[in-house]
C-alpha cells in the first residue's frame, strides 16, 4: 500500500515540500546543537527540562487519545467510529513519533540512548516510559495497516490482529500513566507530587486528541472524498465535551488544594504561572490564555446549537487543543522547576535553535501523519 | 586427509564451545586471588556522613573563606562557566532561607540571616536521584555514597528533576576549557552532555585520605566519618550538638547534619 504515498496531486507534493524545508531546517539546528551541546538551549541548572520534555509530554496525550475511538469501535462495537478509527491509529503513529524525537533531542548523549536498553533499571519510570512508547508505536503500526489492508481486499481483518487490538486499549492508559509517573514520583517537586497527575494527564488527553482527531477529520473530508461522517464527528465531539470539563475540574482542584491548605510550597508554582512569583511573571500571559481558550471551548462545546455546527465546533477544537497545549505543552513541565530547590526563582525561555528543532521535529510528525493519511484515504476512496 | 579433517573439526568445535561457555566458566570460578586489590590504608565505612559546624566555619574564619570549595573545585578539575545557567558545583554556599526553606521566620536570630551555608549533595540514604536513573549512571555504593558512572549517563537530566537539593550539575558544554584551577592529572575531567556531582572524594578515601574540604578546613568545621561506627567523630558530635538536615519531611534521608 505504501506506493499511494507516492502518487498524489500537486498540493500534496507541495505540501510534503513545505513540511520538508521544516525537517531540514530542524535538522541543521540539530545538528548545531549536536555540535555546541545542550548549552544552546534556554535550559539550565534550575530549569533543566523544557520545551522539548513538554511537547514529548502533550504528545503522549495526543497519542493515548487514539483510544477513544478505537475502544468504542471494537469493544462497544460503535459503528460510526469504524471509518474514523484508522485516522485515531495512525494519528497515535505520528504522535509517538514526535514523542520518541523530542526525547532524543533532548539527551545530553543521544549516542548512548541504547543504554536504556542495555542496562534495564525497573526502578526508574523511564525506562517503562520508553517499553510502553514503543510498544504502542509498534500495537499501531501493525493494528492500523493489517487492518486498513484487509478493507483494502474487502475481507475481515486476521484474527491475530484482534487480541493486539484489546491490548492497545489499556496500553493507550498505560502511556499517559507511566508518563505522568515520571512527574507524580518526585519529591521536592510539590507542583507534580499530586495523586491526580495521571487523571488529569489522561483527561486532557481525551479532551486535545480527540480535537485534533475531529480538526484532521474536517481536513481530510475538504480535500479529499473521504468523509468520516457526521455521527462520527458528533459523537467525538461529546467525547471532547466531557474530557474538557473533566480536564479543567483537575486542574481546579489542584488550586483548592495548594490554597486552602495554604502550604506555601504547594501555592508557589501556581503562583508563578498566573500571577507571577517574586516579579517573575513570564508565563502568566500564557496561562491566563489557556484560561480564555478553555472558557471559550466549554461554552460552545456545551451548547447543542454550536456543537453541531461546523463551524463553531472547528472553532471549539482549535480552542481546547490550543488551551491544552497552553497548560501542558507549555506550563506543566516548566513551573515544576520553579522556584527551584532553593526556593529561588529562575525563569526559562525557549531559545532560536531550540524552538527551530521543536518546529523540525513536529514537521516530521506531520509529515509522517500526512503520508499515513494519504494512504488510508486513498485506500477508503477506492473501496468506497 | 579424511581423519585430519575430522580431528580439525573436532577441534574447532571444542574451541567454539569454549568459547562460548567462557563468560559461564568465569562467573563460575572463584578467583584465587581477589581481581583488585584494595589499597589497605584504604578508609573503609558503612554508612559515610558529614557534620557541618556552621558556628566555627562563621565564628573562626575570615569572612568569606571558600578554603573547602576551592579544595573541592581544584582535586575534582571542576569547571567554572561563569554563568548561572550552565554553573557547575559540587559544594558551594546558599544563604540559610534558600538551604531551608519553609524554616525562616522573620524573628530568626540575627547571625542566620544572610549567613552562608555550605551546600554540597546530601548522599541520601534513599536517594530519589538513584531512583529515577535510567541507565544506572547514578547508583549507591554499600558504603553509602552516591556517585555517577559519567561513562554510563545519557544526559537525561531525570535525576536533576528527582534530586530535592539541587546537588546536580549538568555539562551543558564541553567543561574543559573552564577548568580555571591547575588541573589535577589525577583525576578524570568530564565532557559535554553528563551529569555530575560531589562523590565524597571516594577516590581519596581509597588511598586513605579524608575529603579534600575536610582536609582543607583550617578551623575543623567540617566533620567525616562513619554513622555507624559509634566511635566515629560523626557520631560524638551527633550526640553533643543539636543538628538539622535539608529537608528531612521528603524522607530521602540526607547524611549531612549541620550545627547551628
Ligand atoms: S542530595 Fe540529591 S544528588 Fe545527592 S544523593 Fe540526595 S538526591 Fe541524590
Ligand atoms: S542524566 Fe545521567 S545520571 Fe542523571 S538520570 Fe539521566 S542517565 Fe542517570
Amino acid at each position: 500500500m505504501l506506493e499511494r504515498a507516492l502518487t498524489g496531486s500537486q498540493r500534496y507534493y507541495r505540501w510534503l515540500m513545505f513540511l520538508l524545508v521544516f525537517v531540514g531546517m530542524g535538522f541543521a539546528a540539530y545538528l548545531y546543537q549536536l555540535h555546541n551541546g545542550l548549552s544552546v538551549t534556554g535550559m539550565s541548572r534550575d530549569v533543566s527540562w523544557g520545551f522539548y520534555i513538554a511537547q514529548f509530554t502533550f504528545f503522549v496525550g495526543v497519542a493515548a487519545s487514539a483510544v477513544m475511538v478505537v475502544l468504542p469501535y471494537y469493544l462497544h462495537n460503535v459503528k460510526v467510529f469504524g471509518r474514523i478509527t484508522i485516522l485515531g491509529e495512525f494519528l497515535a503513529v505520528a504522535s509517538v513519533t514526535i514523542c520518541l524525537l523530542f526525547i532524543i533531542v533532548d539527551l545530553g548523549k543521544p549516542m548512548r540512548l541504547l543504554n536504556v536498553l542495555l542496562y534495564p533499571t525497573p526502578n526508574s519510570i523511564l525506562f517503562w516510559d520508553m517499553i510502553v512508547l514503543n510498544g504502542y508505536l509498534f500495537l499501531n503500526i501493525v493494528i492500523g495497516w493489517n487492518v486498513l489492508e484487509a478493507e483494502r481486499k474487502g475481507v475481515h481483518y486476521p484474527d491475530w490482529v484482534k487480541p493486539l487490538i484489546y491490548t492497545s486499549i489499556p496500553w493507550a492508559v498505560s502511556i499517559h500513566t507511566v508518563t505522568a509517573f515520571l512527574y507524580a514520583g518526585l519529591p521536592g517537586r510539590h507542583y507534580w507530587l499530586t495523586a491526580i497527575m495521571a487523571a488529569r494527564f489522561l483527561a486532557s488527553a481525551f479532551a486535545s486528541g480527540p480535537a485534533l482527531l475531529i480538526l484532521l477529520a474536517m481536513i481530510v473530508k475538504k480535500y479529499s472524498k473521504f468523509d468520516a461522517g457526521k455521527e462520527a464527528i458528533d459523537k467525538l465531539s461529546q467525547i471532547v465535551t466531557y474530557a474538557m470539563l473533566i480536564s479543567i475540574f483537575f486542574v481546579a482542584l489542584e488550586f483548592f488544594t495548594a490554597f486552602y491548605s495554604n502550604i506555601p510550597s504547594h501555592k508557589h508554582s501556581l503562583e508563578y504561572l498566573f500571577v507571577g512569583l517574586e516579579g517573575h511573571k513570564n508565563l502568566v500571559p500564557f496561562m491566563w490564555m489557556f484560561v480564555i481558550l478553555a472558557i471559550v471551548a466549554i461554552v460552545l462545546l456545551l451548547n447543542p446549537k454550536t456543537r453541531t455546527n461546523e463551524k463553531t465546533l472547528r472553532i471549539a477544537c482549535i480552542s481546547v487543543f490550543a488551551s491544552m497545549w497552553l497548560e501542558k505543552g507549555l506550563g506543566l513541565v516548566v513551573a515544576g522547576f520553579i522556584p527551584n530547590p532553593f526556593d529561588q526563582v529562575r525563569e526559562y525561555a525557549p531559545t532560536i535553535p531550540e524552538l527551530t528543532i521543536a518546529f523540525g521535529v513536529w514537521a516530521t510528525g506531520i509529515l509522517v501523519l500526512t503520508i499515513l493519511y494519504k494512504i488510508a484515504v486513498s485506500v477508503k476512496e477506492e473501496v468506497a | 586427509m579424511e581423519s585430519n579433517r575430522r580431528s580439525f573439526l573436532k577441534v574447532s568445535g571444542i574451541c567454539a564451545l569454549g568459547l562460548g561457555a567462557l563468560p559461564v566458566a568465569k562467573a563460575l570460578a572463584k578467583p584465587a586471588l581477589p581481581q583488585f586489590l584494595t589499597n589497605s590504608q584504604a578508609l573503609t565505612g558503612k554508612k559515610w556522613a558529614m557534620v557541618v559546624d556552621m558556628k566555627k566555619c562563621w565564628e573562626k574564619a575570615d569572612e568569606g573563606c571558600k578554603d573547602c570549595i576551592l579544595a573541592c573545585h581544584k582535586v575534582h578539575n571542576v569547571p567554572d562557566i561563569g554563568t548561572i545557567k550552565e554553573e557547575v558545583k559540587w559544594i558551594w554556599t546558599e544563604h540559610y532561607e534558600n538551604t531551608f526553606p519553609g524554616q525562616t521566620n522573620e524573628f530568626n536570630v540575627e547571625n542566620i540571616k544572610d549567613k552562608p551555608f555550605i551546600n554540597l549533595c546530601n548522599h541520601c540514604t534513599d536517594p530519589p536521584c538513584v531512583r529515577v536513573c535510567p541507565t544506572k549512571a547514578t547508583f549507591k555504593r554499600p558504603d553509602g555514597i552516591v556517585m555517577m558512572d559519567y561513562h554510563r549517563c545519557i544526559g537525561c537530566r531525570f535525576c536533576m528533576a528527582g534530586c530535592p537539593y539541587g546537588s546536580r550539575s549538568f555539562n551543558f558544554r564541553d567543561p574543559r576549557p573552564y577548568i580555571k584551577t591547575e588541573l589535577n592529572p589525577t583525576f578524570p575531567t568530564r565532557e559535554r552532555g553528563v551529569v555530575e556531582k560531589c562523590n565524597f572524594c571516594e577516590e581519596r578515601l581509597a588511598v586513605g585520605l579524608l575529603p579534600a574540604c575536610v582536609e582543607a578546613c583550617k578551623n575543623g568545621a567540617l566533620t567525616f566519618g562513619d554513622l555507624e561506627d559509634p566511635n566515629s567523630p560523626v557520631r560524638k558530635l551527633l550526640a553533643q550538638n543539636y543538628t538539622i538536615v535539608r529537608k528531612p519531611e521528603l524522607g530521602t534521608g540526607p547524611n549531612i547534619y549541620y550545627i547551628i
